[in-house]
């Protein structure tokens, strides 16, 4: 590094090329440097074309930096991502499955839309809203859909609200304070339940891995405002006595909730509505493979039967007597507005192209797939030296342990030194030392057998080298990260340099 | 697992001390701050709460999972151990001494014989 270029600040100027220490954006800042310059309107000062006060009186806080040192930070960030696009990625309940780069090229075409501009000038975008409504409620077994929840947990938010609603409005509302939940439940759940003010009753797990049925009628009571479940559940075993939970749920009144986090092992072939379910939210970044994660944001569409659509959050989109799709008029009877304008308007987008590319039978084949690569997988670990939790046909994913005295936390951690990314760790709860494996659809076998043979490998260094696992990962951009000290002390705010 | 014989435990692996002028010190077995790992953040009940045997009082969160503490006994929580807030890590470093949870004045001392013992508390322990 030549003396005319300053190394970033807080950085040792020898050390600026070095993986290990990556500077922040704000940390490559030099006063004055500059990745854009705005025209100027010759003659006319700023003041003058857009009047005093609309002129900041000192400038942001921003990082100063040419276009070519911005486009290398984030490249080489990109870099060290782990993606789906660069390898298998098979967490638990997440369903990261390859989103088709198709859809990109779909989002593309709406990406100019304006959610200000006039219906009949949006009339293209809107259909394909409207169509996605649907599609979702045939999907689901559901009478209405809205796709406003902006993420999962925000979609069974407006779920148990709009059961909270419906027993409100039948004088119920005071009389119902619980929200029963499995013990393996997703966190959401009694998260979501207790946000909506009920309190969460659990209802244990039973030795073939279903909910115990009889736990579960003891449970019920005129209390219960609603049921909440996944099916499959989070064991990654269907829940077959689903039909005896819904009738005697409904006996009581109470509502059943489904938790679509895990409907990619049933799309096409088994509906939440015919079920039972009066309430199901969908998470399109994970079974219609819209983007995941730091890719997001998510998409958590909520459907409903009959009973319960008065509820939906407003608006819905719908369809004029003249053929074209607009907004709906007003609706008192909302649970109210839970996102701005129409909802994550491009992932929808991606979702409907990922439905309308498969069409029924190729959703079909997408959660046959699905359960096939999830139970060749749970054969293939246990040969590798792993227990299976409830060892018996699972769906799209299953739960895994390591032998005793092996830590799960150093086999995920062994697992980044391979280049491929762990499993879902230490869930569900109900599980000691849970590896919950999730592979999808979109993987091959070739890629089945090598992260068997790598979860084999892992195993057996782990049982060769206790004080290696305990240290790893060796080789990955940072090391085993002090996940204790980050939530005993947190650094939550960056914090620029003095001076 | 270290499990002392002076005191009694809960299934749902708290252990007691003894009362004394009917009160009792509460915390989470050796066992349990093992399983759940480094403990970083603890919820504390308000001190003058009247709680049910079995009822949750506090919350005890790991890097891998938060847990309910119930109450062993019935009583009134009379004093809790403030300095967990700053220094949760008492729990995994000292589960019987420094990473005390809380003290109840029980209703009924009597009740503290019907807890599990210390070998009874280690068989409920390796089956879980």
């Amino acid at each position: 590094m030549s003396a005319a270029t300053p190394a970033p600040r807080g950085v040792d100027a020898a050390d600026s090329f070095r993986d290990d220490s990556f500077p922040l954006i704000f940390e490559r800042s030099s006063p004055g440097r500059r990745a854009a310059r705005p025209p100027l309107v010759p003659g006319a000062s700023m003041a003058a074309l857009l009047g005093d006060e609309h002129l900041r009186s000192e400038a942001p806080r921003l990082p100063e930096v040419a276009e070519l040192d911005l486009v290398r930070h984030y490249t080489t960030l990109a870099h060290r991502q782990f993606s789906i696009d660069g390898n298998v990625y098979p967490l638990g309940s997440c369903t990261m499955k390859y989103n088709p780069k198709l859809h990109e090229a779909v989002a593309g075409y709406f990406q100019d839309v304006h959610p200000y501009q006039d219906e009949a000038s949006a009339q293209g975008v809107l259909t394909v809203l409207a169509e996605l409504q649907q599609d979702l409620a045939t999907i689901t077994g559901m009478d209405a859909v809205s796709l406003q929840p902006a993420a999962g947990a925000h979609g069974e938010l407006a779920g148990i609200l709009m059961i909270r609603a419906y027993h409100e409005a039948r004088g119920e509302g005071e009389q119902r304070r619980v929200v029963i939940c499995p013990d393996g439940a997703h966190g959401t759940n009694p998260a979501t339940a207790s946000m909506a003010g009920y309190d969460v009753v659990e209802v244990p797990t039973g030795p073939d891995g279903e909910v115990d049925l009889a736990a579960f009628e003891e449970a019920l009571n005129p209390q219960v405002a609603a049921v909440m479940l996944t099916n499959p559940n989070t064991l990654g075993i269907f829940e077959t006595r689903i039909l005896a939970i819904s009738e005697a749920a409904h006996a009581v009144g109470a509502q059943l909730y489904y938790d679509g986090a895990n409907l990619n092992a049933i799309v096409g072939l088994a509906r939440p509505g015919d079920m039972g379910f009066d309430v199901v939210h969908l998470n399109l970044h994970k079974t219609f493979t819209t983007p995941h994660g730091g890719g997001g944001p998510g998409t958590g569409p909520v459907g409903v039967k009959a009973h319960l659509a008065p509820y939906l959050p407003t608006p819905l989109l719908v369809q004029r007597e003249d053929g074209s799709v607009g907004i709906e008029g007003p609706r008192p009877t909302a649970i109210g507005r839970l996102r701005s304008f129409y909802g994550n308007v491009g992932n929808l987008v991606r979702a409907w192209a990922y439905i309308r590319t498969l069409g029924l039978e190729g959703l079909r084949r997408v959660a046959m797939m699905a359960v096939l690569n999830a139970n060749y997988l749970r054969v293939r670990m246990r040969e590798a030296g792993y227990t299976i939790a409830f060892d018996r046909v699972n769906m799209h994913e299953f739960v895994a342990q390591p032998p005793e005295g092996i830590r799960t936390l150093d086999l995920a951690k062994m697992l980044l030194d391979y280049g491929v990314h762990p499993m879902t760790v230490y869930f569900p709860l109900v599980v000691r030392e849970a590896m919950m494996v999730e592979p999808t659809e979109t993987e091959s076998l070739e890629t089945l057998d090598a992260y068997a043979a790598v979860l084999g490998q892992v195993l057996r260094d782990a049982q060769a080298d206790p004080e290696a696992a305990r240290a790893a990962p060796h080789s990955t951009p940072v090391r085993r990260l002090d996940e204790t000290g980050a939530a005993r002390r947190p650094v939550l705010r960056y914090q620029p340099p003095s001076g | 697992m270290h499990t002392p014989d002076t005191l009694r435990y809960a299934r749902s692996h708290e252990w007691v001390s003894a009362p004394e002028d009917g009160i009792v010190t509460v915390g989470i077995s050796d066992f349990a701050q093992d399983q759940l790992g480094d403990v970083v953040f603890v919820e504390l009940p308000d001190v003058g709460r009247k709680v049910a045997a079995g009822d949750a009082l506090a919350v005890v969160e790991s890097v891998k999972t938060a847990s309910d503490i119930y109450a062993p006994l019935a009583g009134e929580v009379v004093e809790v151990n403030a300095s967990l807030e700053e220094a949760p890590e008492a729990i995994n470093e000292a589960p019987y001494e420094g990473g005390w949870l809380f003290k109840l004045r029980v209703d009924d001392t009597a009740a503290w014989d019907e807890l599990l013992d210390a070998t009874a508390y280690e068989a409920v322990a390796e089956t879980d």
